[in-house]
């Protein structure tokens, strides 16, 4: 009994606490700025079937890809397992789930299966990582925490999977002994732990069994309120976060209506001007800026964009600004985006409401990085997820020139010639023909 | 040159109250960089070929703002913007091509929020359109057996979808078609878009268009297809800088179908 209410009250504190998270992660990315992303739904559930669901844009890079669908497709599936031990859990039973009876063969093969798999290739992964030390997943931006993160989670799913095989293993040789009714087929674990548990007693295979189904489920919670401050946060972003993308052609960049407005009535004076829109947010008020200051003046899907990344680095192995040794690496922008936001959130959780902190975006990303890219577009192209970092970077920008009126020297002649000539270089409208006049001279 | 080609413009077609079937939006390049002026006359000579009654906007023909824009400029994007959707609609323009993927995007995605919506074709689908149709044929000629290779400009390519119509253009011309490592949705940057054409690189240990061309060469073409005049001069400048000049050269799609058509 007293196990059972030790369980439920684990089991609703892991619960609580980990809403209070996702509310506050959900008010974070509140503080964006409004857009519609919920057209063209049909579209929208396609894509999230094909590239979250699916994976599709995974297994581009094969060895990473296939390995990470085994580890996806363990977590999803052995969700039904963590079902099980929920109902034990609670009211006290062992293996409830087995009334299925072959179907509960089949699954429980099935979970060990996909448990070895998850052990090896998040084995292969640590490998890659902290071994192999592959230049995406070994680069400056990743010292510190988000290295210490990414080895957390990889060991901590290392744990879980062990800790369910050997709960399976020592189980499996209770029931060999006819201790506990036979149920489920344990390929893996059966083999296991032959040899060593052979000579162990009943009551210390009972207590093992025991102490790895405490381990796995207090692991599990635990690891559902670790995913709120890390990048491991994917596992639940990435499927809004791909039926919000962006349908618009990649290079099409928003448009600015508040700046149509002003043009407008600066060509036709009987226009009226548009006024700014004031917003309130996190009770400060805050007049709308021209381009993005800070995380208040990007789209929500920008901050969205930020949670769901983890930090993979496909989009930085593709920008040819980094590949070039450029300091610009988009995934950076999507790090530093998510610190922000985070640090942001700290204050208001902190003072009940937001007051400037003296700080912003432009604190973390540096104007070398903004100036240096191409806008290629080939960091959306390779994220798994669909995150866009070109639309931060343009944002960005936005605000440099127009609030700020910092930009590349050289830029700055190109808007004179592109306001005074109608083109980029000095060249006036009477000799836009001359090509014409060559061909037929 | 024989007979003189007639390169009207929008004024032109209004004053004697007709409209031609598109109108060929030239863009700055394509009328004041001396190389990107081969591409338009090029282009102009194979629409001729077609029997195309196009029209050009000359003077009245300013900067999508496109660079403005990715420079942070919105202001003076939209000025642009509005005074050339302005002329465009003043002289109700439905259909334009273009032999700048920039222009394309701009005037395709971007122009519709501000009022103008048109029928917008990259001087590739267009002349792949031509051919289709039967209005121009190509015969490889000199191009037969060729090794040519196709870059594909980010804006037209990722940023629009269009990877086949440059290909199958190309295909005409009886070559060898050949892959670069990096194509299509992969297709790796000339290092010019986001205005940093009209900009010093920022510091790095490599140019971006010194790493494609690296590339494009390794592919061993006789020819680097280019779709885009600022990829072409990325391209071109990059050649150079592996002394390849002599063996490989840059060309835009339509520079090659015209010297097949011998137009």
């Amino acid at each position: 009994m007293m196990e059972r209410i030790l369980f439920a009250l684990l089991l609703v504190g892991a619960t609580v606490l980990f809403s209070r998270n996702i509310l506050r992660i959900t008010r974070n990315i509140k503080l964006g700025k409004d857009v519609d992303r919920t057209d063209r739904k049909g579209e929208r559930w396609s894509l999230m079937t094909r590239v979250a669901l699916g994976q599709s844009k995974m297994v581009v890079r094969p060895v990473a890809g296939i390995l990470h669908v085994i580890v996806y497709a363990g977590f999803v599936i052995i969700n039904i397992e963590v079902l099980e031990i929920l109902i034990d859990g609670l009211f006290g039973t062992h293996r409830v789930l087995s009334f299925m009876g072959g179907l509960y063969d089949f699954l429980i093969g099935s979970f060990e299966w996909l448990a070895l798999g998850v052990w090896v290739a998040c084995a292969i992964f640590l490998v890659r990582r902290n071994i192999i030390k592959l230049k995406r997943l070994a680069m400056k931006e990743l010292d510190g925490w988000p290295k210490t993160d990414a080895n957390l989670i990889l060991i901590t799913e290392i744990f879980l999977m062990t800790a369910f095989l050997v709960m399976n293993a020592a189980d499996y040789k209770l029931m060999e002994r006819g201790e506990v009714e036979m149920h489920g087929a344990f390929p893996i674990s059966a083999e296991l732990f032959r040899w060593l548990f052979y000579s162990w007693e009943n009551s210390t295979l009972h207590f093992v069994e025991r102490v790895c189904w405490w381990a796995h489920i207090i692991g599990i919670l635990a690891f559902l309120n670790y995913l709120v401050v890390s990048k491991h946060l994917h596992i639940l972003l990435a499927f809004p976060n791909v039926w919000y993308s962006k349908l618009a052609p990649k290079t099409e960049m928003t448009n600015m209506p508040r700046i149509t407005g002003e043009v407008r009535s600066m060509m036709d004076p009987s226009v009226q001007p548009p006024v700014p829109v004031a917003r309130t947010i996190a009770g400060m008020d805050m007049t709308e800026r021209f381009g993005a200051k800070d995380v208040f003046d990007l789209s929500w899907k920008s901050l969205m964009d930020a949670y769901s990344c983890t930090e993979c680095g496909r989009c930085t192995s593709e920008c040819p600004a980094n590949l070039t040794g450029k300091l610009l690496s988009p995934r950076k922008i999507m790090m530093d985006t998510r610190d922000r936001v985070a640090e942001v959130g700290k204050v208001i959780d902190a003072k009940g409401k937001w007051e400037d902190d003296g700080k912003s975006l432009h604190s973390r990303v540096s104007e070398e990085e903004l100036w240096a890219c191409t806008t290629c577009n080939a960091c959306t192209q390779a994220c798994p997820v669909n995150i866009d970092p070109v639309e931060i970077i343009l944002e960005m920008r936005r605000y440099l020139v127009m609030e700020e009126s910092r930009t590349r020297p050289a830029l700055t002649t190109m808007f004179n010639n592109v306001e005074n000539n109608g083109a980029a270089w000095a060249f006036g409208p009477d000799r836009r023909m001359e090509w014409a006049e060559e061909m037929n001279r | 040159m024989s007979e003189p080609i007639n390169i009207p413009t929008m004024a032109e077609f209004a004053a004697k109250g007709e409209a031609p079937e598109v109108l060929f939006w030239v863009g700055c390049m394509g009328a004041f960089d001396d190389r990107a002026r081969k591409i338009t006359k090029a282009f102009v000579r194979i629409l001729n070929a077609a029997k195309v009654k196009f029209a050009v906007l000359g003077q009245e023909e300013s900067c999508t703002g496109d660079p403005a824009r990715r420079a942070g400029n919105e202001f003076l994007f939209q000025m642009q913007a509005l005074q050339n959707v302005t002329t465009l609609n003043g002289y109700g323009v439905k259909r334009i091509v273009t032999a700048c993927p920039h222009c394309f995007n701009t005037l395709k995605n971007e122009y519709p929020a501000l009022g103008g919506s048109y029928e917008v074709l990259h001087h590739t689908q267009f002349i792949n359109a031509l051919i289709k149709e039967g209005r121009i044929k190509i015969e490889g000629g000199s191009f037969a057996g060729k090794r040519i290779t196709f870059h594909d400009p980010c804006y037209l390519g990722r940023g629009n979808g269009e990877y086949e119509a440059p290909r199958e253009v190309l295909l005409k011309l009886d070559a060898a078609l050949v892959e670069m490592k990096r194509s299509k949705q992969n297709g790796f940057c000339c290092g010019a878009g986001g205005a940093q054409m009209f900009k010093e690189a920022e510091p790095g240990d490599k140019e971006v268009n010194i790493e494609r061309s690296e590339e494009a060469l390794a592919a061993s073409p006789d020819i680097i297809a280019a779709g885009c005049p600022f990829c072409n001069t990325m391209l071109t400048d990059g050649v150079k800088h592996f002394n390849k000049e002599g063996e490989v050269v840059v060309k835009d799609v339509a520079e090659l179908i015209a010297e097949a058509g011998d137009l």
